[in-house]
């Protein structure tokens, strides 16, 4: 317990740490302040005829055709995967449904596993394909909360950066640096790291064990720093390979959150006014330590069912590593969902009831507790609007937020956001379940079928790629659904976000005064988070109450399904 | 057209900078430097490759320490549209993914209980690891083994209790993680005390 405070503590400050020194960089990246490599950049934007800046129309439009053409990359190398070179297992090609959901998951930033890694992907899949896709999938979140926050901090302007140099800035003084730094500590620490697919063993009573081999620091490194998730094997971040000990685990866990949280301090110096970047960072603090302490609780404190047959001291052990132990994937599991990573660590269909709710509770606020690179932010902005908004309608003020008037069009703008997850979660849910495809897929009975189906839906609108992996997703409704509600996920939000940017970049901001609602102290920072609490979250009590409130209930009644 | 060029060539550019010159240079690297951890930290005894030393097997006999359960499983030979059991396949890697209600999960854990003798046991020993292939075991879980691999070795258990506190990983960097014993690591040295 006490050695778990102290790893806990450690994880805090270790963060605090980075996020700060990082924040302050990557603000300086996003004003064009660093510009080391300033020749090869102009040379790359010069000759792909990329031109200056643009309303926040032309720099959607930029983003979603580079997404497309990613996307149309992505599905012809899996789909094509036979008859390309680095393929010494010899797969096939994925169905046209796997190859769909595989790359609309990559290119949302979702990466949702309906693949199992090492028994479906060549290496030439793994790297030319996702590897790329971790990377610009990530580049472009970034990319979206640049440009909202210029918008944000301008006056009269109409433009609000251009989305070619901010990707090849994100990607080239950011993303890239810090993976080649990562994917070699990681091989350090004993990661894997070669072109051949497997090894022979011969083990001691005598057996042939198959080792899967493949270049996994590159993609690790990636996938953990870019809120990717999307694993080399088919369990992801419990795959000793892919997580050889509790210091890579806590290496990992450490770059799930590092962007995230370091974006939301750059945001602060990109508008000019610290304490904002500050009040957004602590509304999020306060979310993931209370989700952090009920995860770690319902976890510590084990299975009732398994009363007598398994040393309770020892808590919920089914479907994790001794070397992370009860700690270690708590913390990961609340990390990589409250951040829209969703590399596990730990099976979460195996989690206690009230773990797996915290798990996609914070999946379904909207992904905005640091949430996935760059729209994580963006996210949380969508909620601040809203609040300033109800604390205008509580005093009768016209709302304000930078000094800038909030007015309809935004309002409506953001308001409209708060139907997504709704939507993806409840209404694909509800349609599987009434054409009779989530009870095909399920595996558990009981309360907790529904729960694997309402995490799968979660997961794919927030864009998160964890899954309860119980749920058998590889089937074309699924496959089809998910990745429909993945596209929705991400772009559902980006657009609006990205217009509100672009109408809040042209007026003017006014100077505070006594009435003015400041949006930097405890006030508000309590305030949006009761906003996110009730709008968010409320919409889904009826079903976790259906699914994992009914679990637990039925599981301390020592009933089983 | 005006941001298709600018997607097409800079999709392929990235492409190149960061799904083939990244993951080769990091391969190299890592070929060159630190060749014993990017081959999968591999382990030989007597020239034949013997395991890794990150990845758990399989252990059926009363003369070894045994792992946690696993559920990985593999084709079925006379069928290959079915799947059978398989524990340690590291080529396959996965959990049970069974939920905590499940009565399949319970009934697998009281009888893993049962068999390895009365009362509550250690709680690795009787559920399933996520990997399937974890390599550890907690210090507790090798001890209460310490019995049945005496017998079965005519080893005193105060000879055994000795080697597998010999065998006790720390916490890494003395706080993160846990205590363990890598079963592998356990069973070579086991071999070397009698084999």
């Amino acid at each position: 317990m006490q050695a778990d405070l102290l790893q806990a503590g450690l994880y805090a400050l270790v963060l605090l740490a980075v996020a700060v020194p990082l924040g302050a960089y990557i603000a300086r990246v996003i004003t064009g302040e660093i510009a080391f490599l300033a020749p090869m950049e102009r040379a790359i934007l010069g000759a792909s005829g990329a031109s200056g800046p643009q309303r926040w129309g032309a720099y959607a439009a930029s983003l979603l055709i580079f997404n497309a053409v990613g996307f149309a990359l992505l599905f012809a190398i899996l789909f094509l995967q036979n008859r390309l070179p680095l393929n010494p297992q010899g797969f096939d090609g994925l169905t046209w449904h796997l190859a769909f959901n595989t790359a609309v998951s990559f290119v949302t930033n979702t990466n949702w596993q309906s693949y199992g890694g090492e028994t479906t992907l060549s290496h030439f899949s793994q790297m030319v394909g996702l590897t790329t896709q971790n990377f610009l999938s990530a580049a472009s979140g970034i990319a979206v909360a640049a440009a909202v926050a210029r918008g944000f901090a301008a006056r009269q302007a109409t433009t609000i950066g251009n989305f070619w140099q901010d990707l090849v800035r994100i990607v080239l003084y950011v993303l890239l640096p810090l993976s080649v730094l990562f994917a070699l500590v990681l091989l350090a620490l004993g990661m894997p790291q070669t072109l051949s697919a497997s090894v022979e063993a011969t083990t001691l009573e005598g057996a042939k064990q198959t080792l899967a081999l493949g270049p996994i620091a590159s993609q690790v490194a990636i996938k953990m720093l870019g809120t990717n998730g999307g694993g080399f094997f088919n369990v992801n971040g419990a795959h000793p390979f892919e997580n050889p000990n509790a210091f890579t685990n806590f290496l990992q866990m450490s770059a799930i959150l590092a962007i995230p949280a370091a974006l939301v301090l750059s945001y602060g110096r990109l508008v000019g006014d610290r304490r904002q970047g500050y009040a957004l960072f602590a509304a999020m603090a306060i979310l993931i330590v209370t989700a952090f302490v009920a995860l770690y609780a319902a976890e510590r404190s084990g299975n009732p069912l398994h009363t007598g047959f398994a040393d309770p001291s020892a808590g919920n052990m089914e479907g994790k590593e001794v070397r992370f132990g009860i700690l270690g994937s708590a913390l990961w599991a609340v990390a990589t969902t409250a951040a829209s990573n969703g590399s596990v660590n730990a099976m979460h269909d195996s989690l206690t009831p009230l773990g797996g709710l915290v798990a996609m509770l914070n999946i379904q606020l909207g992904e905005i507790v640091y949430g996935g690179v760059g729209v994580g932010l963006t996210g949380m902005l969508l909620f601040v609007i809203l609040t300033v908004f109800l604390a205008g309608l509580m005093v009768g003020r016209t709302p304000e937020y930078l000094g800038k008037k909030i007015e309809a069009r935004e309002i409506k703008l953001a308001a409209l956001t708060l139907l997504i997850m709704p939507v993806g979660i409840l209404v694909l849910a509800a349609l599987a379940i009434a054409t009779g495809n989530a009870q095909s897929s399920v595996q558990d009975a009981g309360p907790h079928g529904l729960s694997e189906l309402i995490y799968a839906y979660t997961s794919a609108t927030g864009n998160n790629g964890s899954a309860f992996a119980g749920f058998n997703a590889n089937t074309p409704w699924h496959n089809t659904f998910l990745g429909l509600a993945m596209i929705l996920g991400r772009f559902g939000y980006i657009l609006p976000i990205l217009a509100i940017a672009g109408s809040l970049a042209a007026k003017t901001p006014a100077a505070a005064t006594a009435g003015t609602f400041p949006t930097h102290g405890p006030v508000f920072v309590v305030l949006l988070i009761v906003t996110i609490l009730i709008v968010g979250a409320l919409t889904f009590l009826p079903v976790l109450a259906l699914g994992p409130i009914a679990e637990h209930v039925s599981m301390l009644r020592g009933t089983s399904f | 057209m005006v941001h298709l060029r600018p997607a097409l060539l800079l999709t392929l550019f990235f492409t190149l900078l960061t799904g083939l010159i990244y993951p080769l240079a990091m391969t190299g690297i890592g070929q060159m430097l630190m060749p014993a951890q990017a081959n999968g930290s591999l382990i030989t005894r007597g020239g034949v490759i013997a395991g890794s030393s990150l990845i758990g097997q399989n252990f059926a006999s009363e003369r070894y320490f045994h792992g946690r359960p696993s559920a990985t499983s593999t084709t079925d030979p006379a069928d290959v549209t079915k799947t059978i059991d398989a524990p340690y396949n590291a080529a396959s890697s996965t959990g049970s993914n069974l939920g905590p209600s499940s009565k399949a999960l319970l009934d697998s854990v009281e009888a893993r209980a049962k068999a390895l003798g009365p009362g509550a046991q250690p709680a690795d020993l009787v559920t399933v690891s996520a990997s399937g292939l974890d390599p550890h075991i907690s210090p507790v879980g090798a001890l209460a083994q310490v019995g049945r691999v005496a017998r079965a070795r005519n080893l005193t258990e105060a000879q055994l209790r000795a080697l597998v506190e010999r065998q006790v990983e720390g916490r890494d960097l003395g706080i993160l993680g846990e205590n363990r014993v890598n079963v592998l690591a356990l069973n070579l040295a086991l071999d070397a005390l009698r084999p």
